[in-house]
């Protein structure tokens, strides 16, 4: 059982060593990196390549650790109870079982991803470090343990909005996702549009990688927005002769919408092709 | 077996463990790495690095203590002084080491030695004082120590596999050695919680539907309620400028720190002492400014006052009219701390100069007088006890 990336999901050496050996030794892996780089989507490809079903927790501002386990809906029994319901007798009714629960009773170990952990309450993650150690809990309203059957694959994600505890990282693996090379995100094109033309690549690769180096961005474009770019190059018919135009008055790059995604930005290349212009004229 | 790695890591400040250490070595008898040094060093990374910032030293350790392992290089490389000179473009140097490349008689001079200096060498070099290479004191090479040095990048030969991959040290920008994580300050920030009902009732208000179900005759009536948020108000001045330069670090911790942490969050900066006017934005600072007078009718007094700042300056600029060293104020620096003091029942002073020197500054000493001996060291403890006292 190992994990090598998948047909539609390229993965560098280090990340694989790292994922395969959270597997392994079935620990949790906490994935970070800039966004856009894959962090969730790797999640879904292993689950993909191992063939595990994968059990999503979406992490939110008003997350707390323990919706995770059970939350016990007493509005409902005590409505049955008005309603004089069979159901009331028996308190496991009312009982609603959070995604750690699932993950650990499934049939097959499946991949648990907890994404963006960061942006829950500071103490979060501690609450959820036995759970996720010895992949057990107790519940107090019925006063059983539930135990996982087949110890899931965890993933976790961060955008890096809020430090984790020490305890926490101490129990995990750790993956940086890096920003990918040329050759690396040649690749990773590959994988998404096998038909596009290499020109177009090239010429699309060159302004994006202008594009993030220069200085004062807000926000650099990552895969996902070069991805989605190329989309709208291919789908717009915008030949290779285009992006190559070095003309300073074109400074800015077709349907950059894609790639700068605040105003800031659009304004700083704005100025840029101005000054480009004014040292041309002059 | 890899406790030099693991005691190297501990000595370079990367917070290792033993836990870690024992996870590492669980994984390299299920056999992970499959007796391969590339794999191992992207185990030994996983496992024992926890913080992107972390990685550039833990390159670094990896580096020191396997040295010799991968096997040596293609003689081959001997002959790319060409392929360091076209490198010599990706050079990095920062102003100060600018100013000190006069002391080797300029830019020029180094480049022309340089010159000289690749024509005299022939093979590929290591340590040593003189020739160029890696990891030693010349000014020449890569990772070298003299900062009139000029650095050859050695990211790619034309073998590829003579770089190893932890000597590209790819992870150099997030290196940082900050002590005091912004987790920390954030934790002691929480003192100063203050919850209260705020906003659309959306949670279930367990005892009021008990009572008014009781009186309802049994049946059921839900009452619900707002859920509990924090409402304190903080206003923070900010010291900035002249001698805070030292300090910048901390303050940009705490500030970041703040910024998440209460909804309700205004700051300015002042220099110095509070005078008449403060700032929103340091580069608009003369032509924009905000009267202090505006921000006492602006917020109330249930706002919390935190200055952060040295209080390092001359005694003048606090007790005389005319003293402060940037303009001319009409009223003492004194005068107007009381102001501000009066009007804002719950103050404190952050002083990032650690507490053992206060004594020796005079005004420091004042300004603790004037903040009623409000005045606490930025560290976690100091943090910790301003916050309380603020909830006094």
């Amino acid at each position: 059982m190992k994990f090598t990336g998948t047909d539609s999901y390229v993965a560098t050496d280090d990340l694989m060593i790292a994922v395969n050996a959270a597997i392994t030794l079935q620990r949790p892996l906490l994935v970070k990196g800039e966004p856009g780089t894959g962090k969730t989507v790797l999640a879904h490809e292993v689950a993909k390549a191992l063939d595990r079903p994968l059990i999503e927790w979406h992490v939110k501002s008003t997350t707390k650790a323990a919706q995770g386990l059970y939350e016990y809906d007493a509005v409902s029994r005590l409505r049955d109870s008005q309603l004089g319901d069979e159901k009331v007798k028996d308190i496991s009714n009312y009982i609603v079982k959070g995604k750690l629960w699932d993950a650990f009773t499934a049939d097959q170990s499946p991949v648990l991803l907890i994404d963006e952990v960061d942006k829950a309450d500071i103490e979060f993650p501690n609450d959820l470090l036995l759970e996720l150690d010895r992949m057990q809990f107790f519940v107090y309203e019925t006063q059983e343990t539930v135990t996982a059957v087949n110890r899931p694959i965890v993933m976790i994600t961060s955008n890096n909005e809020k430090e984790l505890p020490d305890a926490f990282l101490r129990r995990c693996f750790f993956h940086y996702i890096r920003f990918p090379e040329r050759d690396t995100m040649q690749e990773i094109i590959d994988v998404h549009y096998p038909e596009i033309q290499k020109t177009l690549v090239r010429e699309a690769l060159n302004v994006f990688y202008e594009v993030r180096e220069v200085p004062g961005l807000k926000k650099k474009p990552s895969t996902s927005e070069l991805l989605d770019w190329l989309k709208l190059l291919m789908s717009d018919d915008i030949s290779p002769e285009v992006l190559r135009n070095k003309d300073p008055k074109k400074l800015i790059p077709p349907l950059h919408g894609a790639l700068l995604k605040n105003e800031q930005d659009v304004h700083l290349f704005e100025r840029l092709a101005f000054l480009a212009r004014r040292e041309q004229g002059s | 077996m890899f406790f030099n790695l693991f005691f190297e890591l501990k000595a370079a400040r990367v917070p290792v463990s033993l836990k870690e250490y024992l996870t590492l070595l669980e994984a390299m008898s299920l056999n992970v790495a499959e007796y391969n040094v590339e794999n191992f060093y992207y185990l030994s990374r996983s496992c024992l690095v926890k913080d992107e910032r972390n990685l550039d030293k833990f390159d670094r350790v990896f580096g020191s203590v396997f040295k010799g392992l991968e096997p040596p290089d293609n003689p081959d490389t001997a002959e790319i002084p060409e392929e360091w000179l076209r490198k010599l473009t990706e050079l990095h140097l920062s102003e100060e080491e600018k100013a000190k490349i006069e002391a080797l008689g300029g830019w020029e001079k180094i480049m022309e030695e340089l010159k000289k200096r690749l024509e005299e060498q022939e093979k590929r070099h290591q340590g040593g004082s003189k020739w160029i290479g890696t990891g030693g004191t010349s000014p020449f090479g890569a990772h070298g120590y003299n900062p009139e040095g000029v650095r050859i990048g050695q990211e790619k030969s034309r073998h590829r596999r003579a770089v190893k991959v932890w000597d590209k040290r790819e992870y150099r920008n997030f290196d940082d050695s900050v002590v005091l994580g912004t987790r920390n300050i954030k934790v002691a920030l929480r003192r100063l919680r203050q919850f209260a009902r705020q906003g659309a009732p959306d949670e279930l208000d367990l005892d009021g539907t008990i009572k008014s179900t009781a009186k309802n005759g049994g049946w059921i009536d839900i009452q619900m309620r707002a859920e509990r948020r924090n409402t304190v108000k903080v206003l923070l001045l900010l010291d900035v400028g002249g001698s805070m330069d030292d300090h910048i670090r901390t303050m940009e911790e705490l500030f970041s720190a703040t910024r998440t942490e209460f909804k309700h969050l205004e700051s300015y900066y002042f220099h110095n002492c509070m005078y008449e006017k403060v700032w929103k934005d340091n580069r608009r600072r003369h032509t924009e400014h905000i009267p202090t007078a505006q921000l006492i009718n602006t917020y109330g007094p249930d706002w919390k006052l935190i200055f952060v700042g040295d209080a390092t300056m001359s005694p003048y600029e606090i007790v005389y009219p005319g003293g402060s060293v940037e303009h001319w104020n009409e009223e003492a620096g004194q005068v107007w701390m009381e102001r501000m003091l009066d009007h804002f029942k719950h103050s404190c002073w952050l002083n990032p100069v650690p507490e053992r020197h206060w004594e020796y500054t005079p005004s420091l000493q004042m300004l603790q007088q004037v903040m009623g001996q409000r005045m606490y060291g930025l560290t976690l403890d100091g943090l910790d006890k301003g916050m309380r006292s603020l909830n006094r």
